[in-house]
């Protein structure tokens, strides 16, 4: 069997591979060559061939996450010749194909690296950082149950349009893994962004960015430097307006919240 | 003797108030003294969890995850149905209960279809107080689109991406309750067994994914929202770590297993195209209301287009056979999931499947494209043609897609009583891990429905009479059942360990999943089953003397993460096989070809298989025994379906 | 009163220091360059020496220049701070890092830039500054302390030419990226307004960048 390209022509290509074998040891790069890589494969699958191939001489599979491999869980998070989920704009890992690479090429692959972002092993790194974050005031603070009418409240088209492009973040972290500084502001700024474009969001939203950013300055994130990386990086297109929005939510709440802390 | 399904007394659309009146409240003061155990955050999962959270109890959620966010109900993309009647064209509860009766084939309980239909719209009043945001009209209100062959406008929407939205919501809660500390989060945390103890659910054995470490945990419930089996095909539009080892295990300790045969095959999704192919992707069904879907008439045109002797679009108009308008005039392009699918299938066994492989059928939007032009499809399909493009390199703009069916849900689960209670006593299913809803078959949308029904309005309420009858003394960790459950699972991870055969859990894997879809796939025969068994049984004894894995137990070791679900889709992939085989007609997406009407159709047999069928495991190796609950409809007649 | 040290030690309060005290040096800038094209006048310097004697010795100036010392300070401090921090935020390197695909070199080398800008201005304040505040300068015809002298003679210095002329490169490229990115940390960002923030950004780093590098250049040359 084969793809819809009847010409598609088999690469051979080097691979140079991040390995770690836990978070408390080096890690280093290693060589492998994989043989006959359909140009129809994608990146994942090319490493599924990989690992196999691993196994069955009895070394260790390079572990990586992933799991929905339609680019829409934010699980796999692979940077690839020097980009975060590798040369394609506007693609996760997984939905990057072998076609963008040549027969002959060395491919680069590491993990993320951000102090907030400890390797587990080889290319898996924890992100529950992000996770904490969210914990801090991600969230309309509703009960199940008890709420009004899902037409109650109108929301104009332009903004409920605008909060879900915000809402798209798929929690990947490639923003922080492309920005020069590891800072997590995109991510966040999209949370508070949707939170605060929406009324139901209104309710807390001096706590909740002021609880968010502290959040993530305690996680060890770099600070935004407005280089815009993490924009044109990121597979689901969350804009710097987003970052922009975030400055001035933490600027007023600062500045008017009852908060002396 | 079969468990009660424990349906309330009264008339349908009372039922369900009457019930919540009548199951026993747990004294607030006492709440906080009850541990309940939730394994999942997806929609089910993560709901259940949020919402038990806030009423007091205390929560452990686990996920095999990295975070709770990645759960497979992100994937989701049409929307998600609710009686709302916010188009005034005529939905209200019963018509969503209809449709969804009708639409599983009559193989659902009414009484839960309905109370389904009734917290609908309590959905999505919750979704939108959350923050979701949901799709809307420019007057500033929820927008709807119509979806699956539904006659109404109920589906609500998050451009294509009301999975993800949802999820998030559900996340949110969940973190919420996180921060509070009422709900502890075990991410990386993979169940791989229940304890019972005295005969009821008492806690999980679980693996910490990053340490490898065995971890007990005990508690006074435990509810299983660890979604469907569908990987058990190996390709599927599932994710890649879905799996249905927790269920299995479950079964494996006392409950039952439903109609494991009904699986959905979705006719829209992007073909094979090697063996290397890790995953399926789906194309959102929303595509069949615009594209045609044709095949070559005939053979020879077919084989010129595999071996790419001619290009799609040089095949003139007349050598084009558009089979489901021929066939179906009435519905066309829009016939259900089922039937499409099967039909596609028919066309590629003639030979007249494209592609290299032929298997595949076109869906065509030259027509469309035509009549109103790119820039208006791109309005509407934008997002799933770039998808398309990005996966196979052609640009649907300029010729056909190339679409094939592929597995994409199980209707099949653990059996429950209308309090969503398995027959382990203490041990819930909520999700697309129960069977309860959908029947034969499910309707699109229909699942995001289910899965946060189950955990935010269903499971709060009914779990409370389970834990009001429960003494509130903290569950002895020590009893030995939880030894005796974590030495079980060490012994089966030192045994997989331990083989040092030749073969991946990968290549056992698929090799499982071509039998699956080859006997026991879109159609089905007796014949082609019994073979399947004997297959499915010399694969399984290959598994456990054959096994090669690499590495220790004692880290993060991906490979033997995978070699456990494996085995464990060895055992159910038999059980699926041996209700398929016993289920001697058609109905839905089980579709035997002794059992069809002379234009093709699926042929029900409601006066000796309207029942559910729930399996009962006994013992390794030996055949599980059949219990049957069977199903009585008052409220809906039962019709073949016609799409004539 | 700990929320205001919390609030401006936070990474976006730090930012926002930045983009203040970056705002107010700009302001400082065209302060400087409008006073300075007095320099351009064919009148032996008497008029510049007059401006340079007011900003001298005008009480009023000499508050706001600790205003400006300030401003300076932070800034640089910030910056640093910023720098080394985010810089350790990291941790690891890749081994393989194609960052120049997804962004302009200058917006990454701020600290750079700016370390140059501050290599400069140490230089010439110790030129002008440090000889007519504390020095004994020359006075000119009209009783002024001829600054004018001190401009021509430095400028006639070829060394003294290229490194302000570098300096200014440097502050060009630390302005293209720090004016509008000044904008954005305020949270300034609009569909509408920011493609003109971002062009004003552009025309004013320019204009003051080119202007300043065009008195040495015209010193040197041609007089």
């Amino acid at each position: 069997m084969a793809g819809s390209n009847p010409n598609a022509k088999p690469m051979n290509l080097t691979l140079k591979v991040w390995r770690q074998k836990n978070r408390n040891t080096e890690g280093k790069i290693v060589d492998y060559q994989v043989k006959d890589i359909s140009p129809e494969m994608s990146f994942l699958e090319m490493l599924d061939v990989l690992n196999e191939d691993l196994l069955r001489k009895g070394d260790e599979p390079v572990a990586f996450d992933h799991d929905c491999r339609e680019g829409i869980c934010g699980s796999c998070n692979l940077f690839i010749n020097g980009r975060a989920h590798g040369p394609e704009t506007g693609t996760t890992t997984c939905q990057l194909h072998m076609r963008k690479f040549s027969d002959g090429d060395t491919i680069v692959i590491e993990p993320w690296r951000a102090n907030a972002f400890p390797v587990n092993r080889d290319l898996s790194v924890d992100r529950s950082a992000f996770d904490r974050i969210i914990q801090a005031g991600g969230y309309v603070s509703v009960n199940t149950g008890g709420t009004p009418d899902g037409n109650e409240i109108p929301i104009p088209k332009e903004i409920a349009d605008r909060a879900f492009e915000a809402a798209t973040c798929i929690g990947c972290g490639a923003c922080v893994a492309s920005c020069k500084n590891a800072s997590a502001m995109l991510f966040v700024s999209a949370k508070v962004s949707q939170l605060a474009l929406l009324p139901q969001g209104h309710v807390e939203r001096k706590t909740r960015v002021e609880n968010m950013v502290a959040q993530m300055d305690k996680e060890g994130f770099g600070a935004c430097t407005n280089i815009g990386s993490c924009a044109a990086e990121c597979p689901v297109g969350i804009s710097l307006e987003n970052i922009a929005i975030l400055n001035r939510e933490f600027l007023a709440a600062k500045a008017t919240s009852n908060n002396l802390v | 003797m079969f468990p009660e399904s424990k349906i309330p007394e009264g008339p349908l659309a009372e039922k369900w108030e009457k019930h919540k009146f009548n199951v026993k409240l747990v004294n607030p003061a006492n709440k906080r003294k009850y541990d309940v155990i939730v394994v999942g955050t997806g929609l089910a999962g993560g709901a259940a969890a949020a919402s038990l959270a806030e009423l007091g109890y205390n929560v452990k959620a686990f996920t095999f995850h990295d975070s709770p966010r990645r759960a497979h109900s992100i994937a989701a993309q049409g929307g998600i149905n609710a009686a709302k009647n916010y188009q005034n064209d005529g939905d209200s509860i019963f018509r969503l209960f209809y449709d969804t009766v009708k639409g599983g084939d009559y193989r659902a309980r009414e009484a839960n279809v309905y109370r389904l239909a009734q917290v609908s719209v309590n959905i999505i009043d919750q979704c939108v107080a959350q923050g979701v945001p949901f799709a809307r009209e420019y007057g500033g209100l929820l927008a709807n689109r119509s979806f699956g062959g539904a006659q109404v406008s109920r589906t609500f929407y998050a451009r294509g991406q009301t999975g993800q939205q949802l999820l998030l919501g559900a996340y949110s809660a969940l973190s919420r309750q996180i921060a509070y500390g009422k709900v502890k989060m075990y991410t990386r945390s993979e169940m791989l067994d229940l304890v019972v103890i005295d005969g009821q659910a008492r806690g999980i054995i679980t693996r910490n994914l990053i340490t490898g470490e065995i971890e007990q945990h005990a508690a006074h419930a435990v509810v299983l929202a660890t979604g469907g089996y569908g990987n058990v095909f190996y390709l599927s539009t599932n994710a890649m770590y879905s799996n249905a080892t927790a269920a299995w295990r479950a079964h494996k300790k006392g409950a039952y297993f439903a109609n494991p045969c009904f699986t959905q095959i979705h006719p829209t999704c992007i073909p094979v195209s090697g063996d290397y192919q890790s995953k399926l992707t789906l194309m959102s069904e929303s595509l069949r209301n615009d594209g045609r879907v044709w095949v070559p008439k005939t053979v020879e045109m077919a084989q010129k287009l595999q071996k790419g002797e001619i290009h799609v679009n040089q095949v003139p108009e007349d050598e084009r056979d558009y089979f489901l308008e021929r066939k179906y005039p009435a519905f066309g392009n829009l016939v259900p999931r089922d039937v499409a699918s099967r039909n596609a299938k028919m066309m590629c066994d003639e030979g007249r499947g494209v592609g290299q492989s032929g298997l595949a059928v076109y869906l065509d939007f030259s027509e469309i494209i035509q009549r109103i032009g790119a820039e208006a499809v791109s309005q509407k399909y934008g997002n799933l043609f770039a998808m398309y493009e990005k996966i196979t390199d052609e640009d649907p703009y300029k010729q056909p897609m190339r679409i094939y069916p592929a597995v994409h849900y199980t209707m099949g689960g653990l059996w429950v009583d209308y309090n969503l209670q398995t027959t382990v006593p203490g041990l819930y299913a909520t999700g697309e891990c129960n069977f309860s809803d959908h029947g034969a078959n499910r309707l699109g949308a229909s699942a995001l429905m289910q899965g946060l029904a189950d955990g935010y309005f269903v499971i709060p309420y009914t779990i409370g009479d389970y834990l009001a009858q429960t003494p509130p003394k903290p569950v002895d960790i020590n009893h030995p059942a939880f030894k005796e459950a974590e030495a079980e699972v060490r012994g089966r991870i030192n045994k997989m360990m331990s083989i040092n055969g030749t073969r991946t859990p990968d290549d056992f894997h698929k090799q499982l999943g071509h039998i699956m879809w080859e006997y026991c796939g879109m159609a089905r025969t007796a014949e082609g089953l019994r073979y399947a068994k004997g297959e499915i049984q010399k694969l399984r004894q290959g598994f456990w003397s054959d096994l090669k894995l690499s590495g220790t137990d004692a880290e993060l070791n991906q490979t033997l993460e995978k070699a456990g679900r494996v085995a464990d889709f060895l055992e159910l992939g038999e059980l699926m096989v041996d209700d398929a085989l016993h289920r001697n007609e058609s109905c839905g997406g089980h579709f035997r070809e002794e059992y069809q009407t002379p234009e093709g159709e699926a042929l029900r047999d409601d006066d000796n298989f309207a029942y559910v069928a729930a399996w009962q495991y006994v013992a390794d190796n030996q055949p599980e025994i059949l219990n049957k609950e069977e199903l009585t409809f008052e409220n809906v007649k039962l019709t073949q379906r016609s799409y004539k | 009163m700990s929320w205001i040290s919390n609030t401006f030690s936070s990474s976006i309060g730090r930012k926002i220091v930045m983009a203040v005290t970056g705002l107010f040096l700009c302001s400082f800038l065209v302060v400087h360059l409008v006073g300075n094209l007095q320099l351009f006048k064919n009148d032996g310097g008497l008029a510049f020496n007059a401006y340079s004697e007011f900003m001298s010795h005008n009480t009023i100036i000499r508050i706001m220049e600790i205003g400006l010392v300030l401003g300076f300070g932070f800034h640089i401090y910030e910056g640093l701070l910023l720098a080394t921090k985010n810089k350790a935020a990291r941790g690891s390197k890749y081994v393989s890092d194609h960052i120049e695909q997804n962004s302009p070199w200058h917006s990454r080398n701020m600290a750079v830039l700016g370390s140059i800008v501050l290599f400069f201005l140490v230089v010439h304040l110790y030129n002008f500054f440090g000889t007519l505040r504390f020095g004994t300068p020359l006075v000119d015809a009209q009783g002024n302390e001829n600054a004018y002298a001190l401009v021509v003679d430095a400028f006639h210095n070829i060394f003294y030419v290229v490194l302000y002329v570098l300096a200014q490169f440097a502050l060009l490229y630390h302005l293209l990226h720090g004016f509008q990115s000044a904008f954005q940390t305020l949270g300034l960002n609009h569909r509408k307004y920011t493609p003109v923030i971002k062009l004003v950004g552009v025309v004013f780093s320019i204009v003051v960048c080119a202007g300043f590098a065009a008195m040495p250049i015209y010193f040197y040359f041609f007089k």
